[in-house]
């Protein structure tokens, strides 16, 4: 009953680095109510509040120790869309599990790897049934979504961009009967959890099937759609009584140092999405994508580690550098142990301040000058500080520049009238709407790059605000 | 209204040059704000790649848009064995900005190759406009030349130049537009479009007469909406997004020489492609 928290069983990693099947295995029926019984069921429940969409963690997992997990699937979907998706991406140990008074007694529950077996189990079982009684998708031309307003009374909203926020939004209204229509700018739906995450870490197949349990509440999306090009805002607002904005942080930094345009030097945006989204990483793909022999990526988030265990999945040696220590890496703890045990070498202190080619244009290697920690910066985390004659040169053929993303100005660009704050993020209040009446906004594009679940919440705080605002129920 | 045509339907394929064939393509979403110099993004097939072209021409009420497809690497030999009837896998635009050639009076537009597809709905725009433009159009042979017709009926003056000299006007479009300034034609503005090294020697030409030229960036992309940063290019020492700073530049500001390198990143893994689709490997 009491005893240490159950570790999540792995892939080996000399095995998992030659393929891109999911590394964590997830928990067997055994050890998750094991697993489930060293939790507390705390009155106060500190974890809830770690959680940015306010699962009621205490009871689902009481329902995975009494082996119901009908009643622990429908505890996870009250409060969470994507749980299969956020069991495994999600920073628990900076949320839910971060407040576990567990922790100093074997181990914070592992709530994640719970949500996970829950929902995991639960979504096999939703779609066999869907598969049955599949509500056809609707095709992608503005007739169709006029076709839908026949009836006049139902309420319609357009989401902008599928990824977690549209998709959380979307779920909500959903199911309070609200036509939603969710535009897609790419082929396929899911936004970053489709061209960003990995298939090790994210089966495609995973969000494939949260997002049909979508279109079978009615959700429709519309691939192709570059809201600001193909159709603008305005329009929606003519077909829908509300927009909503999640179109995320598209545009990638770069580092802006010499050589960085040489060939061989990739965004971390542009490398995942040509392995994830465009499959270059299946032989005979049509996609190309540099297979580099020495790997530089620069950066220690979670997009780092993606592009790092990548490089690794398609043969390269692979050093991660980053300007300041292990401890202010902003990756997930799990993301960071993976990559550690797959042969990522981690170049701490260092920061790139040139690129190098050879006569043909491509990446010959990369000049890092050595740092050390100052003062604490505005983010609370000690800063990197030069460290001066200590630059030095090494090999490489391969630059994956992973340090942020800030949010994609097309939509600013096409509609003037709606506020954009500090680098573009559009300027929301605590419930998500703009300044522009009925259009209201979520996740990166409103907060800058954060994480899946704080998207999620945004999303369902904005239609939260959209259902109140236009007095459905 | 034709609500049962099938999305990215191709409505007519018509043969212009020896290797280059116009599609007429069914996608009303992206007809229906679609402007001269703005492109657009498709796939041929489920697994196919995403490969920007140039909107050569649009119908809204159609619902239609046309593009011109070189045969030069895997996914234009897959498009070219398409015929009407097949669809498309995806079309997505149209993207970038539309051509601004207002603040211009007396143009001079060049294509090479394929890029006469981006300067013929300006030709036709300028026409409109009332300010005709003299055009030039280089080719490697006569085979390869396309739109004489169209381009003598909306051109001030229509100048057609081989390599070879085999439309028995031989010379680059450089030679011809110096020899139509050596006739004292004075122009404000020369847009350009065409192969990188054409727009780099057009540029190269006009920098020190002081004439404006515009060109247009045929960048590699993904996905088109400045997500990637793969079509980004060296511009008056600053990035740019040729998918939304673009696709035209100031051709004098451009680093012709970083986007030739860039351009040919993937030079071997797209052979590789052709020799197997030719069933050679």
């Amino acid at each position: 009953m009491n005893g240490a928290r159950h570790p999540m069983p792995a892939r080996d990693p000399a095995e998992r680095i030659k393929s891109f099947e999911e590394v964590a295995l997830g928990y067997s029926r055994e050890i998750a109510r094991e697993e489930a019984a060293r939790c507390l069921n705390c009155k106060n429940a500190p974890c809830i509040k770690g959680c940015p969409v306010g699962v009621r963690i205490p009871d689902f997992i009481a329902k995975v120790k009494a082996d119901d997990l009908d009643a622990a699937a429908e505890i996870l979907h009250a409060d969470n869309n994507l749980p299969a998706i956020c069991g495994r991406v999600c920073p628990q140990e900076k949320q839910c599990e971060g407040m576990c008074v567990r922790a100093k007694a074997g181990g914070a529950v592992a709530i994640g790897a719970l949500e996970r077996y829950v929902a995991d189990i639960a979504l096999g079982k939703q779609y066999a049934k869907n598969e049955t009684s599949r509500i056809s998708d609707r095709s992608e031309t503005s007739q169709d979504v006029k076709n839908a307003d026949s009836s006049g009374k139902i309420i319609k909203v357009a989401a902008i961009g599928s990824g977690p926020a549209s998709l959380s939004c979307a779920a909500d209204l959903a199911r309070q009967g609200v036509w939603v229509t969710v535009y897609e700018a790419l082929h396929k739906a899911g936004g970053v959890l489709m061209y960003g995450i990995p298939e090790f870490r994210l089966p495609k197949d995973i969000v494939f099937k949260e997002i049909e349990q979508l279109k079978a509440l009615g959700v429709s999306i519309v691939a192709n759609v570059v809201i600001g090009k193909t159709l603008f805002i305005d329009e929606l607002l003519e077909e829908n009584d509300a927009v909503f904005i999640g179109s995320g942080a598209g545009l990638p930094s770069f580092l802006g140092v010499e050589g960085e345009n040489l060939s061989g030097v990739y965004s971390a945006n542009e490398y995942l999405t040509r392995v994830n989204l465009m499959g270059a990483y299946r032989s005979g793909a049509v996609t190309p994508v540099l297979r580099g022999k020495k790997v530089v990526v620069v950066g220690a988030g979670n997009v780092a580690m993606d592009s790092a265990r990548t490089a690794r999945r398609l043969g390269a040696e692979v050093r991660l550098v980053y300007r300041r220590s292990r401890a202010e890496m902003p990756a997930r703890e799990e993301e960071i142990a993976h990559a550690e045990e797959e042969g990522v070498i981690f170049d701490l202190l260092v920061n790139p301040v040139k690129i190098m080619g050879d006569e043909n244009g491509f990446v010959s290697g990369i000049r890092l000058q050595k740092m050390r920690l100052g003062e604490p910066d505005a983010s609370g985390r000690r800063s990197p500080v030069p460290i001066e004659g200590s630059e030095y040169d090494i090999e490489a053929d391969e630059v994956i520049v992973a340090l942020g993303t800030t949010p994609n100005p097309l939509i600013k660009n096409s509609m003037p009238s709606l506020e954009v704050g500090r680098k573009g993020v559009i300027v929301v209040d605590g419930e998500g709407r703009t300044s522009v009446p009925r259009v209201y906004a979520g996740g990166d594009a409103a907060t800058g790059a954060a994480t899946v679940i704080l998207a999620m919440g945004a999303g369902k705080r904005a239609a939260k605000a959209i259902l109140e605002d236009l007095k459905v129920r | 209204m034709s609500g049962d045509i099938k999305n990215y339907a191709i409505l007519s394929k018509r043969r212009l040059a020896a290797n280059v064939c116009e599609f007429k393509i069914y996608a009303p979403l992206v007809a229906k704000h679609c402007k001269a110099g703005q492109f657009l993004i498709l796939r041929v097939s489920e697994d196919g790649e995403r490969v920007p072209f140039t909107i050569c021409d649009y119908s809204r009420e159609e619902g239609s848009i046309c593009v011109l497809v070189q045969e030069v690497g895997y996914t234009t030999a897959m498009m070219s064995r398409l015929s009407e009837g097949d669809a498309l896998q995806d079309v997505v635009g149209p993207l970038g900005n539309p051509t601004d050639l207002s603040k211009y009076k007396h143009i001079c537009l060049v294509g090479g190759g394929i890029g006469s597809a981006v300067i013929y709905p300006q030709a036709k725009q300028l026409i409109k406009d009332g300010k005709a433009a003299d055009i030039i159009v280089g080719a490697r042979n006569k085979s390869l030349l396309m739109y004489e017709e169209e381009f003598k009926a909306c051109a001030k003056g229509a100048y057609f130049v081989t390599d070879d000299g085999s439309n028995g006007n031989k010379g680059t479009v450089v030679d011809m537009l110096s020899r139509l300034i050596a006739d004292g034609n004075e122009y404000d503005c020369v847009f350009a479009v065409g192969p990188l090294g054409m727009m780099k020697a057009v540029s190269k030409f006009t920098e020190p007469y002081g004439i404006p030229t515009v060109v247009s960036m045929n960048s590699l992309m993904v996905d088109g909406t400045g997500m990637c940063g793969c079509c980004r290019l060296t511009v008056g020492g600053k990035i740019k997004y040729a998918c939304v700073d673009g696709p035209e530049f100031d051709g004098h500001a451009v680093d012709f020489d970083e986007a030739m390198s860039r351009s040919r990143m993937y030079k071997g893994q797209e052979e590789e492609h052709l020799c197997r689709l030719r069933g050679e490997i």
